[in-house]
């Protein structure tokens, strides 16, 4: 017994899932249990742990991208505004400005801003990996430039469209279940297929770990690199179109602004290295549902508004503090001392 | 050339599981220009990095000019008038010359810098070393030999007792060198005292004083350079007397005929190597001799594809093959150790399994992926067949000592079945047990009707694996050897380039 739970507690989900689930149940004291309360109405499943899945599926799809990215060895910070030109290639085509000939197709709109998203991957994927610029320097070009280029698509305005068919992405239900749900779910298993049943994970935990020693052993780790960029500029794409669903309009100078921290962050707090190498995407699933569980508390528990940011900052601190070798290591040498000190009184 | 200016004694220093030093003096006289000289591991590097500050010794002393000196960094060592030119231009190619000539101690007027008598007094200085360049421009402007040379003017204009450079004529051109040993001979008879570290025997004889050779971290000796043969150079250098070799008896290897040839070089050139001609047949040990720097690891790079070809033929079968990348070269049927295991040859923090399938997998593609259980038999086969101490399958390969680290990569390439096994320094800092259980399998390997490529810096090895060698000097293939033709007396004149 005690072996089986010292293994789970060795497995990198572990302290996340602990932390998250810590994060409900102090929520759920405080509320006095309505946090927890769900209800049903007209079929649809309504309450807090609903509304964390569903707001958090946009962060749970760009960890999953920056969970590979990152254990590549490089980093993606332009996906915030690949969201946003996702959302405005969709909007102004369902909105008819832009390819006409569509006649505001959804189905069009979606299949176009996706690929977009293919297209800014790729770019990033190419300066990363052919021109070896370096990662942070490449898609910071992007996280400028595409912001600008997301405004050009909406002409500098705010775009707003009316289509229920759309807003299904992120409003609909299925099966008394949020439709975003269903898209992180069915992204989630098809991106562990692919790491974890082809030799794609091992060749992207070789390359971050060691890039010259895989080049030896046969490893086109500029491939891998390129690959791994696109799914990350895919996923994207996928989140800029939730978001857009919910805003039913494209912002371009809002969408998924800063949320390229964000998904760093869920890839950090979910105990994947940063520098490379070993990664779990589903810790970093959990990751992001930590990040979206705190500000959903925050504003549940009716702190103001203003102050979201510091306690945000203040819970990342504790939680990476917690997850630090070297904080462990003094907290348990500072243990061994008060014992010591013990014995001798 | 009578005043002692650097005197070292019983210098040690060890890092964890190395003796990198024991007990080794050195003395430099001033106006003096002392080739230090070992190959790799021998102690060179650390011996200059004592000396620099960079690394602190165990025990030992260290005299300048009579006084006893505790360097701690290389500033301090700098401030006491040793300074250090390395093969790598340690300076900021993004700034002027006058800038990286005066870095760190600008000249300044009112609390500003002075930039018009900082660029008179870096044209004066380079004017010294005959070089008449823009002091006002980029440094990345001008040729790594005028970036080395302002180097050294840098280095010479901040303290003028002892200039130490560290293989300085890697990159530069004949000439350049040539240029070079003006400028260390016109330092020479301002009496300042020049440690010179480099690979190259030619230059050695053609500049250096005296000769200090390094073995295994051991102090082999001084020698004033007019009175040491090349021979006996190479002959302290690799660990062995000349005379000591001369008349023993040499083991004889059986040279079996009509061998199939599966690889075969024609001419071939690559950056670090010129017109090399060699066949590889199979169950025959190649051995690549010469000392480091000579291109025989740049041979072996060649033939997997890790370094491209830019001339001449590279012939599998009988049939040119052009190959774009190792996997080319893998699924071929070569497979390579590199040299430096730690960053070339293992993936650090992944298991001993997933490092030995890699290779396996990347040959397979990566849509065949191999499964957890069949990975893990594989991995069982070869830590039984190559005696792996590990206590598992899943244990992380940075845990494993170097050797079983090193059988761990033999492992990865084993199991892909390759028809040409290249192992460039297979036993490098292994113990002597598992040197002799590789030595023992590349012979069974080669038994078994396998190609092999054996390099290595120990001579002994090489007589004991191979069959036919071909020999490497400055980028060039000197000398042939089969079978009997081995011994060492052979192999070191070919690699001195004649009895001289």
């Amino acid at each position: 017994m005690k072996s089986i739970v010292r293994k789970l507690t060795k497995t990198q989900i572990f302290w996340p899932l602990v932390i998250f689930l810590g994060i409900l149940a102090l929520n759920g004291l405080i509320s006095g249990g309505s946090f927890f309360r769900l209800q049903i109405v007209d079929g649809h499943l309504y309450g807090r742990i609903i509304d964390i899945f569903r707001n958090g599926s946009k962060l749970m799809l760009l960890a999953l991208g920056m969970t590979m990215v990152l254990a590549t060895g490089g980093t993606d910070i332009s996906v915030g505004s690949v969201m946003a030109i996702s959302g405005a290639v969709a909007c102004t085509i369902i909105e008819g400005s832009l390819f006409p000939f569509a006649n505001g197709s959804v189905v069009f709109a979606i299949a176009a801003a996706i690929f977009a998203g293919v297209l800014c991957g790729s770019w990033n994927g190419f300066l990363v990996s052919r021109i070896q610029m370096q990662p942070i320097v490449a898609t910071m070009i992007l996280l400028v430039a595409g912001r600008g280029i997301a405004q050009l698509i909406c002409k500098g305005r705010i775009v707003t469209i009316n289509s229920p068919p759309f807003y299904f992405i992120n409003g609909g239900y299925i099966l008394g279940l949020p439709f975003p749900v269903y898209i992180v779910v069915a992204l989630s298993l098809l991106v562990l297929l692919v790491v974890r049943k082809t030799a794609f994970g091992l060749y992207v935990e070789s390359v971050g770990c060691n890039g010259e020693a895989s080049r030896y052993s046969g490893i086109n780790s500029a491939r891998i690199k390129f690959f791994i960029y696109i799914l990350c500029g895919t996923l994207a794409a996928v989140a800029g179109l939730i978001e857009s669903a919910g805003i039913k309009g494209a912002d371009a100078n809002n969408a998924g602004l800063m949320i390229e921290l964000d998904a760093i962050l869920a890839v950090a707090i979910g105990g994947s290295s940063l520098s490379g190498g070993r990664f779990s995407l589903l810790s970093s699933l959990v990751g992001a549902l930590i990040i979206q569980s705190i500000t959903t508390s925050i504003l549940s528990l009716g702190i103001a508004p203003e102050v979201n940011l510091v306690v945000k900052a203040v819970v990342v601190i504790a939680i990476c503090l917690a997850q630090s070798p070297v904080f462990q290591q003094s907290i348990s040498a500072f243990r061994a001392k008060i014992k010591k000190q013990e014995v001798v009184a | 050339m009578d005043q002692i200016l650097i005197e070292m004694q019983h210098i040690s220093k060890r890092f964890p599981g190395v003796r990198a030093l024991s007990d080794v003096p050195f003395t430099l006289h001033s106006g003096e220009i002392h080739a230090l000289l070992g190959e790799n591991g021998a102690g060179k590097s650390t011996l200059i990095k004592v000396l620099t500050g960079v690394e602190h010794r165990d025990e030992g002393t260290i005299l300048l000019e009579g006084n006893p000196i505790d360097p701690r960094t290389p500033q301090e060592a700098q401030n006491l008038g040793i300074s250090t030119v390395y093969q790598e231009v340690n300076l900021c190619p993004n700034l002027s010359v006058a800038e990286n000539i005066f870095i760190g101690r600008e000249m300044k007027k009112h609390g500003l810098i002075d930039w018009e008598r900082s660029y008179e007094k870096s044209g004066t200085l380079l004017n010294m070393f005959n070089l008449d360049i823009d002091v006002t421009q980029k440094l990345s402007l001008y040729s790594v030999a005028i970036q080395q040379m302002v180097a050294i003017a840098r280095a010479v204009d901040i303290s003028a007792k002892v200039l130490i450079l560290d293989e300085p004529t890697s990159s530069l051109s004949a000439l350049e060198v040539q240029e070079l040993f003006k400028i260390m001979r016109m330092l020479k008879d301002r009496g300042m005292g020049i440690i010179f570290v480099t690979h190259f025997l030619d230059q050695v004889y053609g500049i250096s004083d005296s000769i200090t050779v390094l073995r295994n971290g051991e102090y082999v000796g001084t020698y004033p350079t007019a009175s040491l043969s090349r021979i006996q150079l190479v002959g302290k250098m690799i660990g062995k007397e000349y005379s000591e070799i001369d008349g023993r008896p040499v083991q004889f290897q059986q040279q079996k005929k009509d061998r199939e040839i599966v690889l075969e070089l024609k001419d071939a050139s690559s950056d670090g190597i010129k017109g090399v001609s060699l066949s590889l047949q199979k169950g025959e040990v190649m051995g690549f001799g010469g000392l480091l720097g000579s291109g025989r690891s740049e041979t072996a790079r060649m033939l997997f594809a890790a370094d491209p070809l830019t001339g001449g033929k590279l012939e599998i079968g009988g049939k040119p093959v052009h190959m774009k990348q190792t996997l080319d070269a893998i699924r071929r049927g070569i497979a390579f150790c590199p040299e430096d295991r730690k960053s070339d040859g293992i993936v650090g923090d992944l298991s001993i399994r997933e490092n030995i399938i890699l290779a396996l997998q990347a040959k397979r593609g990566i849509c065949k992926s191999i499964s957890h259980a069949e990975a893990d038999a594989i991995a069982r086969e070869y830590i039984e067949r190559l005696q792996i101490k590990t206590p598992g399958t899943d244990q992380l390969i940075k845990n494993l000592s170097g050797g079983n680290q090193q059988k761990v990569i033999l492992a990865r390439w084993l199991a892909t079945n390759p028809s040409l096994l290249i192992l460039d320094e297979p036993t490098r800092g292994i113990d002597v047990g598992t040197k002799a259980e590789i030595q023992k399998m590349v012979i069974s390997l080669a038994d078994g009707g396998m190609a092999l490529v054996f390099i290595s810096s120990e001579i002994d090895e090489m007589l004991r694996c191979c069959n036919r060698m071909t020999i490497m000097r400055d980028k060039q293939q000197v000398g042939e050897l089969v079978g009997s033709e081995i011994t060492e007396a052979a192999i070191m004149e070919c690699i001195a380039g004649g009895l001289q």
